[in-house]
């Protein structure tokens, strides 16, 4: 009777049952899992298409521009011709410059990934605090599963479905004119989920220790609000920190959202990859994850046994 | 293994410094019976089983289960236990086979034999149609059945019901007592449950502890403890206007004889052997019984006896008990 619950199990056993249980919810419900891939499509749509940042710098603009001006005496066709082409030159140096790469849309597609990441391990809190309001996470606690196995079953179904998402987005850039660096290779992208399985493990188990302890539903969405948009801005997803004020400069060169975006643009559309970068790169959400992750484990033994 | 399945000694729990919610209990439960913690909401039931199955950790003295600590071989009691939350904690999203498999997932059972065991679990709480529904279409009924399923995936040798049957009607309670017996008879283990319905306690225990502020007030089978308020109770009437308690008092086996409201309230035992008797006494004197009631004590009067109130009084009495109930329920959690 008792050799079937014997000791043959590992530490291990119950994380992928756990992680199981919260991916069945996704992806057994239609809706939220097509949601979960519209969700990027909208974001792509809007942000990197309706608002094209590049836009502004396009020869079509100043074209307008140009002709709104009155020039005297009026410039001959040749003089305007030029003059468009230095505009065009100027812009193309300009993305460049700022942007790493001539098309917004690529830029901010990849910075759409790590967005990803972030607003998908933001609900990692509120499923514990569910869990705990449900009665499940004392059932579970009763159970000789690990406490730790608990906590990580969590993190890991978010990474898992970020990545998942990830994957996603590619494929939908891709179809919407993302242009890869001229040094791509299709292998990089085993980087980009490297990465993307390092960040959502840091972020996930970061939102798993600030919301451990908390009973209500409101503590970890508030933790999400106040957290997510920020981190988000202060990073170079949507805008290089080269243009960003000095003291944002400094926040975003703490977060780790910036070094994961960084990552995924020098493999993804970069001309030229610099592999010190991309080392440096993930060494730094590398500590971020095992940092995180440790500590939220460590909360996890401390309050899951009251 | 000795005759004590579970063994506390001043075990206590004191919340966030001064809310005592378990206050130094001693008791043992003994092999194969089904044993009951009966008290109001608040009373510190919940706290107990909690710190039996080894989710809270007591802030003095120690229990054990099946002679394992409950502190120090925490995960050694987890191992033998089964355990049936007050919440309804099967996923409402998967359905009542995966979340059985769940639970067998938890204990490390492997699949194989998970498999086979849900099966009898399905059949033995009759939901093996349903196996393949979502939780979200279950009734309340269907409901603990399943988790009285998930409770057994294990083979445990003791099983920990907290409020097993909390907020089921009445027609679906005594069902599920009726899947309880059945659940003991087949896997032979021992009970241990908390409730605060006085007929569950009846219905299904061997022997109950009274708990009240935290503290035992008395332990024994429901039987004794109600013979122990010195039997059952005659209130009678008679036509004439005279007293007639001395009379009463000389039958055989009446303990007492009270006279209230223009009649007499007699405790006695064998009430519905003595009650003819003391009919006959007074006759052979001439007096006339106009009217005559006869109940046996039930747990309420034992509850009364002990309490100084009654569990109904002890579950509304007023908003600083519902205020008492809330902290306790958030320093829980």
């Amino acid at each position: 009777m008792s050799e079937a619950n014997g000791n043959s199990k590992s530490k291990l056993h119950g994380l992928w049952a756990l992680t199981n249980r919260e991916l069945k919810k996704w992806y057994k419900a239609p809706v939220i899992f097509i949601l979960s891939i519209v969700q990027p499509i909208i974001w792509m749509g809007l942000l990197g298409k309706a608002m094209n940042i590049g836009a502004i710098f396009s020869s079509g603009s100043f074209g307008q521009s140009l002709g709104n001006l009155v020039f005297t005496p009026k410039l001959t066709d040749m003089q305007s011709l030029q003059l468009g082409s230095f505009f065009q030159s100027l812009q193309t140096s300009i993305m460049q410059n700022t942007f790493n790469t001539t098309d917004y849309f690529s830029f901010m597609a990849v910075g759409m990934i790590a967005f990803t990441a972030l607003f998908t391990t933001a609900f990692s809190g509120m499923s514990v605090v569910w869990d705990r309001r449900l009665g499940f996470l004392n059932k579970a606690l009763s159970t000789p599963v690990s406490r730790g196995v608990i906590v990580f079953s969590k993190v890991l179904s978010a990474t898992l479905r970020s990545m998942f998402q990830a994957g996603i987005i590619i494929l939908i850039a891709i179809a919407f004119g993302l242009q890869f660096g001229a040094s791509f290779n299709p292998l990089y992208v085993f980087g980009v989920f490297a990465i993307m399985f390092l960040i959502c493990v840091g972020l996930s188990s970061m939102f798993i220790a600030i919301t451990i302890r908390s009973t209500r539903i409101e503590t970890p969405m508030a933790v999400m609000n106040l957290i997510t948009l920020p981190l988000m801005f202060a990073s170079n997803a949507f805008f290089p920190t080269s243009i960003m004020p000095s003291w944002l400069q400094t926040v975003a060169t703490f977060n780790p959202m910036t070094y994961t975006t960084d990552a995924v643009r020098q493999l993804l559309i970069n001309g030229t990859t610099d592999f010190m970068v991309v080392a440096k790169d993930f060494a730094y959400v590398g500590i971020f994850a095992v940092l995180a992750a440790t500590i939220g484990i460590v909360l996890s033994w401390r309050y899951l046994s009251k | 293994m000795s005759e004590e399945i579970i063994k506390a000694e001043g075990l206590t729990k004191v919340f966030n410094g001064h809310l005592t919610a378990v206050d130094h209990i001693d008791f043992s439960v003994k092999s194969g019976e089904i044993f009951g913690f009966l008290g109001p909401n608040g009373a510190g039931k919940t706290t107990t089983i909690n710190m039996l199955i080894t989710i809270m950790k007591p802030t003095e003295g120690k229990a054990s289960v099946l002679g394992l600590d409950i502190a120090k071989q925490n995960n050694a009691v987890r191992n033998v236990i089964g355990v049936v939350p007050q919440e309804y904690t099967a996923d409402e999203d998967l359905t009542g086979l995966e979340n059985i498999h769940l639970c067998a997932d938890l204990y490390g059972i492997p699949r194989s034999v998970a498999k086979e065991r849900a099966v009898d679990l399905l059949k033995l709480v009759e939901l093996t149609d349903f196996k393949d529904k979502r939780v979200q279409t279950f009734s309340g009924g269907m409901r603990r059945r399943l988790e009285l399923a998930c409770g057994l995936i294990n083979r445990p040798k003791v099983l920990f019901l907290d409020e097993p049957t909390l907020g089921l009607d009445v027609q679906t309670r005594t069902a599920t007592w009726n899947y309880i017996r059945k659940m003991k008879k087949e896997y032979g283990m021992t009970l241990f449950m908390t409730t605060h319905y006085l007929e569950e306690a009846d219905a299904l225990c061997d022997r109950i502890a009274i708990i009240d502020h935290g503290k035992i007030v008395v332990v024994g089978a429901p039987e004794d403890l109600k013979h122990g308020l010195g039997g059952d109770s005659i209130t009678l009437a008679i036509k004439e206007d005279e007293d007639v308690s001395g009379l009463i008092q000389k039958v055989e086996h009446v303990k007492e004889v009270r006279k209230e409201n223009g009649g007499y309230r007699i405790k006695a035992e064998f009430g519905e052997i003595t009650a003819p008797f003391v009919i006959e006494a007074l006759r052979k004197k001439g007096y006339t019984v106009t009217k005559l009631s006869l109940t046996e004590p039930t747990l309420n009067e034992v509850y009364l006896e002990f309490t100084g109130k009654s569990l109904r009084d002890a579950e509304e009495s007023g908003e600083g008990f519902a205020a008492q109930r809330m902290m306790m329920r958030r320093a829980r959690q």
